[in-house]
């Protein structure tokens, strides 16, 4: 047994509440990390991941303290050390990449003077020598052109660029350890993907432990050898890798592998009853006990301690030995996939194109369109009615503003959509009929700012009934009630307001208030997005269920690509607001692919040990679309030539209704990402 | 960058124009005018129509306004109805008698509330922050002739250490004077002070809840060198328009300053002025205060905009 | 279970219950409760002091000019011989008539304003802003002056000209919170879903701008308090003998080193007013969720 270079040691950290309650955070936590090994350390909010991080730096955010334990750092407690120890270990043999880098990054100081500051403070170089080694360190971490980016500040460079300078000042100091907490959130897809692998990299190249801290477990699989799987502030699991995610020994673990959607699944995921128990709302017994499929009495008297298994994992719990004899939950009831073929459209868009840009004062007086490259151009598409239209994307993609035009915010420049082939929906707002309006309902992506906070979840359910139905006085408490229950929340609910309730709880408050007008298509707009992973199965089984009872047709717009894999019929891929593929999931999840969505998946995080990772193209990021040609053009690792840039690609249709808009010729391209796959 | 700065520039202008605008057509809107004001009770037939073709005031409008304007930036105010004296002499010294209270004040009050509001938020809800804080809130709530009143008392009165009014001439020269006037700059110090400390209290507590100085500090930097690089530069930053607008509105607010101390300044001529119905002086004295204020703001706009990196080198979005 | 409720009393009661539980988040921290125990005294005192006053506010006596406090005279005479308690008791009756009036006036038209003009949005908007903007670069208490010298004293006119005048940075105020809370994807949402402009306005935006408005409107009232009290000191306020806490300061500056008490007791009346209103305001705005120290005075 080799020294760690980390020990935490049954630690407990919590805070004293205002009714004097010792709330505790952390419970009972012990985890070593010996030199050069990654741990994953996974949890959904609230689990006090975040804090177990920052408190191996021995920093505690203000209000909380330690209430047993310890947390030693090469056999020192660091909640004894003195001031000056703390100062040179932090940064130096231990050190943090915070979460958002953007906000991490002190605004007012150029980001090499930051980097400098942590050689500074943690070798002995001269001047001379630390510039080199700051160009020494963003190099390391794949930054280009080191010299002109040191003189920059934070707000000029992009998330990605933020979250690189972030790791580079964590190297300077030539850590021993590395605390991540949760460094890819907020990233797109391809920028996350690239992040990893350099992380990875890092590991390989440096020798450094790392602790990586994450909700997402694609993530954590891609990086750890070890995972710990935290609950209610409490270690759950910890083992190998390979093991936790391919034969999780505890049911809390069991339940969230099996609530990440896959790719090569059509099927919505499982999702598991219940939340997490509030801070120091645990009773004595396990705290998983209500949720679990398998309680019995002892799980709710006596809480269970950690156990060894036979293939040297950790457990908490007192029935470890069945969890693999668990059966395998029932996918939810997929509604019947509508008769393509027949004429049974909802809605049409014919070369529609969407503009954010306003004129200016001269444009205004010459009365004249700003002559700008559309944000979202040339969309071609039939959606049928009952089916699940995913849009898929990353950030600058246009599918928001999509949605938003559709439902009457922002009109097109040009083309026409068309609801029901009937009414054309290039209006406003306000130039349309009420029942159209109801009949088009938007879903949000973060349920804290689409509810009113100073409205009760019954006012809140009111409106649309009130608007598109004239209900009131008891009919309309009747079905409010109604509407309550088929989100599954009970009828007390009706009466607390936003800030009362979970995440998950105000989502389904939201997918309520879209019901409540019954209507025929629903536009989700990264709905789950912003959900702990078992909460996203559970909307989304909100979601399958609803369509199954009422035979809503849906658009999802979200840019992760699993979610929209278990629910969507067929995708829509768009780059910088122009169509790249379409068709029925399988064939666009299949190769051949666009280039564009083969970079796409390539980045997908499977929790999966053995997922590899296919990095074709570079994390840059496109802040306009191109003037003309191919959209991504610029970016595409199988750029043929000129004609890529000039002339716009024609749609080349495969069989059963899928197309690719590229110009390099199917058969090439199914023939290229073949090789791609099997060199890898 | 400089398209922002001349931005900003044509902005100011622009203000001043609507505030000559608006000082003109109020006055005019008043009950009464410049003749009836200054005749009175006499203020009838004969009398009250010469004043008025003498003093021009039967023109129209829009010409008196433009005559008036022309002359004001030239400095040239017309008369003043009172003493027949051209009013840019009457006000000349007193202006320049409000700005050194002013100024006085603000070099001794702008630096120690910024000491003081760091020292209060550094050392919260502790015992140097109870006493700052408490002290601020007496400053800010009890209104000037209060504070000059007790002050008065304690200084003039009990202990006999300052002169309570001040009785040297307008005219006198600079060291005299200011020897004489140690309360009203202590007074209007000590307003301004307590205004802008609370400002740079709450921006420092804010800064130090912020992420970036939590990662300063998980990088090991010692505590006050965070302090002076990571919380300072990006606390003081934003409280540069703030303490500007502050003085700009303490300084309108003088007058009840120099009123109890009989201070010659500008805000004492203006109650004279309204309390003799003086409107051409009124007139004048409100641009120029208008125009002070608006100074003060530009400049606080065009240093802010020169200290800041984020304005600097904004991004076209 | 099935209660047949209407939505209705279901909206009172959380107005209510929010209203209740903003009191008890202010009356929990030491200051806040001072300040609201101040307030409310004053306000109880002002309604009930002519009933409870000693004597008669005009009583005139040569006979017992600037007396030392006494039994007879709690806080003694003053130089025409009128008790300062009764004074003092009774001075502050028509500064907060007319400040609370005032303010309410304020918010009101201010708030409005400022709502309209931040959904509006547009030239319009850019217009009057640039005027607002000009009218804030006027000397307060130099307009304040003017227009109580050439209209008037009376109350009315105070009120008006305090209603308009303050009210005109509460345009700005207004039209930044609505900016902020437009912004917002509740709002979208009720766009999406056709909701009338009336009812985006008053059932969206207003709740959510009302808090920033009642803080703004305690800091008002106190500004308006030092305004009124600094006209009065001036003698340009309330017209004797009236008592009026700011002219009692004013009558008393002259004769301080003889008696000290006849400016006392406004001083500390005056004073104990303000602090409470700010203090109040204070954790108004703390029980709130506001951070209300980081704006400048106007």
């Amino acid at each position: 047994m080799y020294e760690s270079l980390v020990q935490v040691k049954n630690l407990g950290i919590g805070f004293t509440s205002q009714t004097e309650l010792v709330i505790p955070i952390l419970r009972n936590i012990d985890l070593p990390i010996s030199e050069g090994e990654t741990i994953g350390l996974v949890g959904e909010s609230g689990c006090g991941k975040s804090t177990l991080v920052l408190a191996m730096m021995g920093y505690l955010k203000s209000g909380l303290r330690v209430l047993e334990g310890e947390s030693q750092f090469r056999g020192r407690n660091v909640f004894d050390m003195d001031k000056k120890t703390l100062e040179e270990i932090r940064g130096g043999e231990l050190a943090l990449i915070p979460q958002n880098a953007g906000q991490s990054l002190t605004p007012s100081a150029r980001v090499g003077r930051q980097i400098d500051e942590s050689v500074k403070l943690h070798t002995d170089f001269s001047k001379k020598q630390r510039h080199e080694r700051i160009i020494e360190l963003l190099s390391q971490v794949r930054l280009p052109q080191p010299q002109e980016l040191m003189k920059r500040y934070p707000h000029e460079l992009s998330g990605g660029q933020q979250q690189r300078v972030a790791i580079a000042m964590a190297l300077a100091g030539e850590p021993d350890v590395l605390l991540l907490d949760e460094p890819t959130t907020g990233l797109d897809v391809t920028t996350q993907a690239h992040i990893l692998e350099l992380l990875r990299d890092l590991a390989t190249e440096t020798g450094t432990a790392m602790v990586y801290v994450s909700h997402d477990l694609g993530a954590i699989a891609r990086v750890s050898d070890r995972i710990a799987v935290m609950y209610a502030g409490e270690l759950v699991l910890e083992g190998s890798a390979r093991q936790v995610l391919k034969r999780p020994a505890h049911p809390y673990a069991r339940g969230l592998l099996l609530s990440i959607p896959r790719l090569k699944e059509a099927v919505v995921p499982a999702s598991m009853p219940g939340l997490p128990p509030p801070p120091g709302g645990a009773s004595q017994g396990c705290a998983f006990a209500d949720r679990c499929p398998m309680t019995e009495q002892l799980c709710r008297d006596k809480r269970p301690t950690l156990e060894p298994t036979a293939v040297q994992e950790l457990v908490r719990c007192h029935f470890f030995e069945r969890v693999e004899q668990l059966p395998l939950p029932e996918p939810p009831k997929r509604p019947d996939r509508p008769n393509l073929d027949e004429v049974n459209n909802i809605l049409r868009f014919d070369n529609v194109a969407i503009t954010y840009a306003k004129p200016s004062i001269v444009d205004q007086i010459l009365n004249r369109q700003p002559d700008v490259t559309p944000t979202v151009d040339k969309i071609d598409l039939t959606i049928c009615r009952g089916e699940t239209v995913g849009l898929v994307g990353e950030s600058g993609s246009g599918k928001s503003t999509i949605l938003r035009s559709i439902a009457g915010l922002w009109p097109p420049k040009s083309g026409t959509i068309t609801y029901d082939e009937a009414e054309n929906l290039n209006t406003s707002v306000a130039e349309r009929a009420k029942d159209l309006l109801r009949c088009i309902q938007l879903i949000f992506q973060n349920p804290d700012a689409s509810l009113n906070p100073r409205h009760t979840v019954a006012e809140i359910l009111a409106q649309p009934l009130k608007l598109y139905f004239g209900l009131g006085g008891d009919e309309l408490r009747e079905r409010s009630v109604i509407l309550l229950e088929r989100v599954r929340l009970r009828a007390n609910y009706l009466e607390r307001l936003p800030g009362q309730l979970s995440g998950g709880e105000k989502q389904r408050v939201a997918v309520a208030r879209a019901f409540a007008a019954e209507p025929e298509l629903v536009l989700c707009d990264e709905v789950t997005s912003a959900l702990d992973v078992s909460v996203q199965a559970a909307v989304l089984h909100l979601l399958t269920q609803l369509q199954v009872d009422h035979g809503t047709t849906y658009i999802f717009v979200s840019h992760d690509l699993a979610v929209v894999r278990a629910l969507a019929d067929r995708v829509a891929v768009l780059y910088q607001g122009r169509l790249c593929e379409m068709g029925p999931s399988e064939s666009v999840y299949r190769s051949p692919s666009h280039p564009y969505t083969e970079v796409l998946l390539g980045a997908v995080l499977e929790p999966d040990p053995d997922a590899e990772l296919v990095l074709a193209a570079e994390d840059a990021v496109d802040l306009f679309p191109p003037a003309k040609g191919c959209p991504f053009h610029r970016r595409c690792p199988r750029h043929v030539g000129d004609i890529c840039g000039n002339e716009t690609p024609p749609w080349q249709p495969t069989e059963f209704g899928h197309a690719i808009r590229c110009h390099i010729p199917l058969g090439e391209l199914r023939d290229m990402q073949y090789q791609s796959i099997t060199t890898h | 960058m400089v398209k922002l700065i001349a931005r900003r520039l044509a902005l100011g202008v622009l203000t001043i124009v609507l505030v000559s605008g608006i000082i003109f057509v109020g006055v005019q809107a008043l009950p009464g005018d410049s003749c009836t004001a200054y005749l009175g009770r006499a203020a009838q037939g004969k009398r009250l129509e010469n004043c008025r073709r003498d003093f021009g005031l039967e023109r129209p409008v829009l010409a008196r306004y433009i005559e008036w304007t022309l002359g004001a930036v030239r400095g040239d105010f017309g008369v003043s109805l009172k003493g027949k004296k051209p009013i840019s002499e009457t006000v000349g010294t007193r202006f320049r008698n409000t700005v050194i209270l002013g100024i006085t004040a603000s070099i001794l009050g702008v630096p120690l509330a910024i000491l003081l509001g760091i020292i209060a938020a550094l050392w919260r809800d502790r015992l140097p922050d109870l006493w700052v804080s408490t002290t601020a809130i007496f400053a800010m709530t009890i209104p000037e002739f209060v504070s000059s009143t007790v002050l008065i008392l304690i200084f003039s009165v009990w202990l006999g250490w300052l002169p309570g009014i001040v009785i040297t001439r307008p005219d006198a020269p600079l060291f005299e004077f200011l020897s004489d006037i140690i309360l009203p700059i202590v007074v209007l110090a000590f307003v301004m002070t307590a205004h802008i400390l609370r400002m740079v209290r709450t921006s420092v507590i804010d800064v130090l809840a912020s992420d970036y100085v939590q990662m300063a500090q998980l990088k090991g930097v010692p505590y006050w060198q965070m302090v002076f690089k990571h919380v300072l530069p990006n606390a003081l930053l934003p409280t540069i328009n703030l303490v500007a607008l502050t003085i700009a509105w303490l300084l309108g607010g003088t007058l009840v300053i120099e009123v109890v101390f009989n201070y010659p300044g500008l805000g004492r001529l203006m109650v004279q002025a309204i309390f003799f119905r003086d409107l051409a002086m009124v007139q004048a004295i409100a641009l120029i205060l208008a125009t002070l204020y608006i100074a003060l703001n530009l400049f606080a706009d065009l240093l802010t905009l020169v200290a800041n990196p984020r304005l600097r080198t904004m991004r076209s979005s | 279970m099935m209660a047949t409720t209407n939505i209705e009393h279901v909206k009172k009661k959380s107005v209510f219950v929010g209203l209740l539980a903003v009191l008890s988040a202010m009356i929990s921290r030491p200051s806040g409760l001072l300040g609201l125990a101040l307030v409310v005294f004053h306000i109880v005192l002002a309604i009930v002091s002519p009933a409870i006053a000693p004597y008669d506010f005009k009583d005139v006596n040569a006979q017992i000019i600037l007396n030392t406090p006494s039994y007879e005279h709690w806080f003694g005479t003053d130089s025409l011989g009128r008790d300062v308690l009764t004074r003092t008791m009774l001075g502050g009756r028509q500064a907060l008539f007319v400040t609370t009036i005032a303010t309410v006036l304020a918010i009101a038209w201010g708030g409005l304003l400022g709502v309209l003009l931040g959904l509006v949005g547009g030239r319009l908007d850019e217009l009057l802003m640039r005027i607002v903007d000009a009218f804030l670069c006027l000397p307060w208490i130099l307009v304040l002056l003017l227009i109580v010298v050439m209209v008037g004293s009376e109350s009315g006119v105070l009120i008006l000209t305090l209603g308009f005048f303050y009210g005109i940075p509460v345009i700005r105020m207004a039209r930044a919170a609505t900016h902020d809370v437009v912004a917002r994807d509740f709002v979208t949402a009720a766009q999406a879903r056709g909701e009338s402009r009336s009812t985006i306005v008053w059932r969206e935006l207003v709740p959510n701008v009302l808090d920033v408005l009642l803080v703004e409107g305690a800091m008002r009232w106190s500004w308006m308090l030092l305004a009124f009290s600094s006209l009065s000191f001036l003698g340009f306020g309330i017209a004797p003998p009236t008592p009026d806490w700011g002219l009692m300061i004013s009558n008393s500056l002259s004769i301080m080193a003889l008696a000290p008490w006849t400016a006392l007791a406004p001083v500390v009346a005056l004073s104990s007013l303000i602090i409470g209103i700010n203090l109040s305001a204070d954790a108004l705005a703390k029980a709130v969720g506001i951070d209300r120290a980081q704006r400048a005075p106007v």
